[in-house]
């Protein structure tokens, strides 16, 4: 039991009332285990960032039960086991990069010198060392992005959730940006949880991806990855790539069907 | 559920929203003045008491603070009544009308305002469309708002006056004065306001100058003109009543209040500043009600004035 | 930019040109200086044509010539064609301006000084128009008094105008002016827990803002007296709207990332309000400080004119205006103006320092 990082049963989640109610999630029973890289893909608004928010007890389930670490995912959220990173930067613009990493640091109370200590670890695991006294307005988007993920990173959260990081970078940063967000998931051996839209993004990050269907936000699939842990660009040219590629575009196909069946 | 109960469930629920709070607010301010006025008023009163000899206990306390000829602060009631008496019980062209007093206010703050508007979108559209008037004008439109222009409206009145012009135009001036900045201001923001990629699309059509203008600028700045002019007739009313302070206080608002303040008599200045106040509600809304229907006719939505 | 060049310049010419004809005309021995300085205006316009004298040292010497020149004849006669001198030296020196504008500056010193340039450069040019119009027309000191007659008021009247500084500006406008907007901020942030309250709140603050608060002066006086006490009271209540309706904006534009961030750090009310919240507020505080500003300057001198003791800027400009001795009245403008002008600008300057890294400010 423990040692499932996120144990979700049943959930559902409604938004609104009445005539005006909307299913976000519908039915969602899945497990995340420790180390476990996870992509959550489906089509805009099939409610993979709504589950995420909800293991960051930044929505409530309307029924169903979830656990993060054991605990309720509030519990979690005080106990601060998770780094959360946004689909922009969200970096503050009168802090420098130093100070934006340090943020959730200050809040928690950490002394001066685990502070700074932390910060440069964070700052050269993203490769963003030298850009310490920069400002937000200073660096690209992909360097924000980064500097985003070493803020999620610089304090001892064991469990990542990543929402659509990489989704307003250009594709060529967003290659290089995931290299280094794998070489980063295997140095540090965090678990991650990651939203994306991209099917190529989510089969060469995961080791287990988890294809939605939209609203009412179901699991149609959920894929087991037959690559090792450190792989490289080039698998993307293999045939297994090119197959389980297959079954995520079947997966997601079909999650269309079915609800044009029942409507 | 039918649909018109539906709506009327979505309307209360606005209601509910939005005026509650600030009608709670309001009907705990008037609590609030009323008890202040028991307040300050029975220093007064029970002076008074003591000089007459009159026996007296709490209710008689209240009720006389409430009705004190010369009050430290009038109840709510009592300016009611005056405010009744000074319109609607004198006939108009007594001196002694509200009524009266307030046209005359009104009729500079209109005036002024209308010539500062006009003075205002002029500059603006040579602003933005001329650089040579924009590096010409700014420096002095910048200049002019360093004159603390209400402070030296005793003087510009007087000199007015011995120029020759006297009665509305002085007073309407200052208003135009004081009215022009804020509509300059907003209206060159509002036709600077389209995105540089329209420009571009009309320049694509190889539209001219004035098409662009006409066809782009003009309908942009609509929503920040009708802004602005919300705080240009504010200010307007302000340089009306000022204007009137200086020539001995004959006629008008704040001729009303310097002599209040001079008699004491403290009802009439809070029958001014009410009435006052009214007017400025009363103008800005009328812009604001103006601007949104406007709005709503060129296809703004929520944003409008 | 080429555009408004060659505008000023064949102006300039222009002006040139009809000074040196009737100083011609009408020749005679006070005038040589003007005959000569309309052909070296002339000789200056002629960059129209020909690529000559385009420096713009040429243009900062016939403006300063003439300046100097002028005044020098200014209170016997003008000698002839001294106008057109004066509106063709103008037209340079406002050309010698755009040109230096236009300069890089290597280092950041010098380029500071430069963009000081054009401002000093016309209120130089206003003063010495302003002079020499009312010196020149004649106008009357009770309609339009001369500079120079208003300067030497001012140093005649030190002690005067210190005294009413400190009761209208020291007291009255600045007391009022830190409790008005010291309360506002506090209130706002108070309030900003509860959003009924806020909603109850902001619309009736932004109708107050509407209302002619100056009228409330003789109120004021009829409770706290005569003295600066009233003033202040005034100051306080034009203040405080602004600042609370500013502030609450500014609280709540904190986008919902960011609040969200902040819930996944397990963030306290006071944590977000401290580490976000109040930065994202600081440029609209400022916007309500620098309005504010404005406000109690002018709010404790209108103030004045609603009863005062024998002391104030606004006591002083009304009964001097009633004595006809607009010469005094002028320098009490003038200490308002200077200041109102340096308040700004150094509420500008902290602005500066402590949201550099707004877009407004970065200069987006």
């Amino acid at each position: 039991m423990t040692d499932k990082i996120i144990s979700a049963k049943n959930v559902e989640l409604k938004f609104g009332k009445g005539s005006e109610e909307v299913v976000a999630l519908k039915n969602i029973s899945l497990e995340v285990g420790a180390g476990e890289f996870v992509s959550f893909i489906g089509p805009s608004g099939c409610g993979k960032t709504t589950f995420l928010r909800t293991v960051a007890a930044l929505e409530n389930p309307t029924s169903g039960q979830i656990l993060v670490n054991g605990v309720s995912p509030d519990e979690a959220r005080t106990n601060r086991a998770y780094g959360y990173v946004f689909q922009s930067a969200g970096l503050y613009p009168w802090r420098n990069i130093s100070k934006n990493v340090s943020l959730p640091l200050e809040i928690m109370n950490y002394s001066r010198e685990e502070i700074s200590k932390r910060v440069s670890e964070s700052l050269n695991l993203v490769e963003l060392n030298g850009f310490e006294k920069k400002f937000p307005w200073q660096l690209s988007g992909g360097m924000q992005q980064r500097a985003s993920i070493a803020r999620a990173l610089s304090f001892d959260a064991d469990l990542l959730l990543m929402d659509e990081p990489f989704g307003a970078l250009d594709e060529i940063v967003r290659d290089h940006l995931n290299e280094q967000l794998l070489d980063l998931w295997q140095k540090t051996g965090k678990t991650i949880c990651f939203v994306t839209h991209s099917i190529p993004e989510a089969v060469f990050l995961s080791t287990k991806i988890v294809v939605m269907s939209p609203r009412p936000g179901r699991i149609v699939d959920v894929i087991e990855s037959p690559f090792p842990s450190s792989r490289s660009l080039e698998i993307r040219d293999s045939k297994e790539f090119i197959s389980i590629s297959q079954r995520v575009r079947e997966g997601l196909r079909s999650g269309y069907d079915h609800n044009e069946n029942k409507g | 559920m039918t649909t018109m109960r539906i709506r009327a469930k979505k309307f209360l629920k606005t209601v509910a929203g939005k005026i509650l709070p600030i009608l709670t607010i309001l009907v705990l301010l008037t609590v609030v003045w009323y008890f202040f006025t028991i307040y300050l008023n029975s220093a007064m009163q029970i002076d008074k008491y003591d000089k007459q000899g009159i026996s007296w206990n709490i209710s008689k306390l209240v009720l006389d603070t409430m009705s004190q000829e010369r009050p430290k602060l009038p109840a709510p009631h009592q300016i009611a009544e005056e405010i009744w008496e000074t319109t609607v019980e004198k006939k108009i062209t007594s001196k002694r009308s509200l009524i009266y007093h307030s046209s005359i206010t009104l009729s500079s703050t209109i005036v002024g305002f209308i010539l500062g508007t006009v003075l205002g979108v002029v500059l603006a559209v040579s602003i933005v469309e001329n650089r040579a008037m924009e590096s010409s004008l700014m420096p002095w439109i910048i200049a002019s708002q360093t004159i603390p222009i209400l402070a030296i409206a005793p003087m510009i009145i007087v000199v007015l006056n011995s120029l020759g012009f006297s009665g509305l135009l002085p007073k309407a001036l200052i208003s135009t004065y004081l009215s022009f900045f804020p509509i300059v201001v907003g209206m060159v923001k509002g036709l600077r306001s389209p995105d540089i990629i329209l420009v571009d699309l009309m320049k694509t059509y190889n539209s001219t100058k004035v098409d662009i203008f006409f066809k782009l600028r003009l309908p942009a700045s609509v929503p920040f003109l009708f802004t602005s002019m919300k705080v240009a007739i504010a200010i307007s009313l302000v340089g009306a009543i000022v204007g009137e302070l200086p020539t001995g206080a004959v006629a008008g608002l704040g001729a009303r209040l310097l002599t209040g303040s001079y008699y004491g008599q403290t009802i009439q200045i809070w029958s001014a500043l009410i009435m006052a106040s009214i007017l400025a509600a009363t103008l800005v809304f009328s812009i604001q009600a103006i601007g949104y229907l406007v709005s709503k006719k060129m296809g703004y939505t929520n944003e409008g004035a | 930019m080429r555009e408004l060049s060659n505008i000023l310049l064949t102006f300039a010419l222009l002006f040139s040109a009809i000074c040196f004809v009737s100083s011609t005309i009408w020749f005679s021995e006070s005038n040589i200086i003007v005959l000569i300085l309309s052909i070296v205006g002339i000789l200056l316009g002629l960059r129209l044509f020909f690529p000559f004298f385009a420096s713009f040292y040429y243009d900062l010497f016939i403006g300063v010539a003439t300046i100097i020149f002028v005044i020098l004849n200014l209170y016997e006669d003008l000698p002839n064609g001294s106008w057109p001198l004066i509106f063709s030296s103008w037209l340079y020196s406002w050309l010698a301006v755009e040109k230096i504008m236009q300069k890089q500056f290597e280092t950041n010193y010098l380029s500071t000084i430069r963009n000081f340039v054009a401002p000093i450069f016309f209120g130089v040019w206003i003063i010495f128009f302003w002079e020499v119009a009312t010196v020149g027309l004649k106008i009357p000191v009770v309609i339009l008094p001369s500079p120079s007659v208003i300067g030497i008021k001012f140093v005649a009247s030190l002690d005067i105008l210190w005294a009413d500084f400190i009761q209208t500006f020291v007291k009255s406008a600045l007391i009022g002016y830190l409790i008005g907007c010291g309360s506002g901020l506090l209130i706002a942030i108070l309030i900003d827990s509860s959003p009924f309250l806020k909603r109850g709140l902001l619309p009736i603050g932004n109708f107050i803002s509407a209302l002619p608060i100056i009228g409330v002066a003789p109120i004021m006086v009829m409770w706290f007296g005569f003295d600066w006490e009233s003033k202040a009271a005034v100051v306080v209540i034009m203040t405080f709207f602004p600042m609370l309706v500013n502030t609450i904006t500014g609280l709540s534009i904190s986008s919902q990332i960011e609040k969200d961030l902040m819930k996944t750090y397990g963030a306290s009310y006071s944590q977000t309000l401290f580490f976000l919240r109040l930065h994202g507020a600081a440029p609209f505080i400022f916007n309500a400080l620098k309005i504010n500003s404005t406000l109690a300057l002018i709010g404790a001198i209108v103030a004045e004119f609603f009863g005062t003791p024998i002391v104030g800027v606004g006591f002083r400009i009304s009964t001097e205006v009633g004595r006809m001795n607009l010469d005094m009245v002028w320098a009490e403008i003038t200490v308002a103006a200077l200041v109102g002008t340096i308040t700004y600008g150094i509420i500008t300057f902290i602005e500066k320092r402590l949201t550099f890294w707004h877009p407004s400010i970065r200069g987006n």
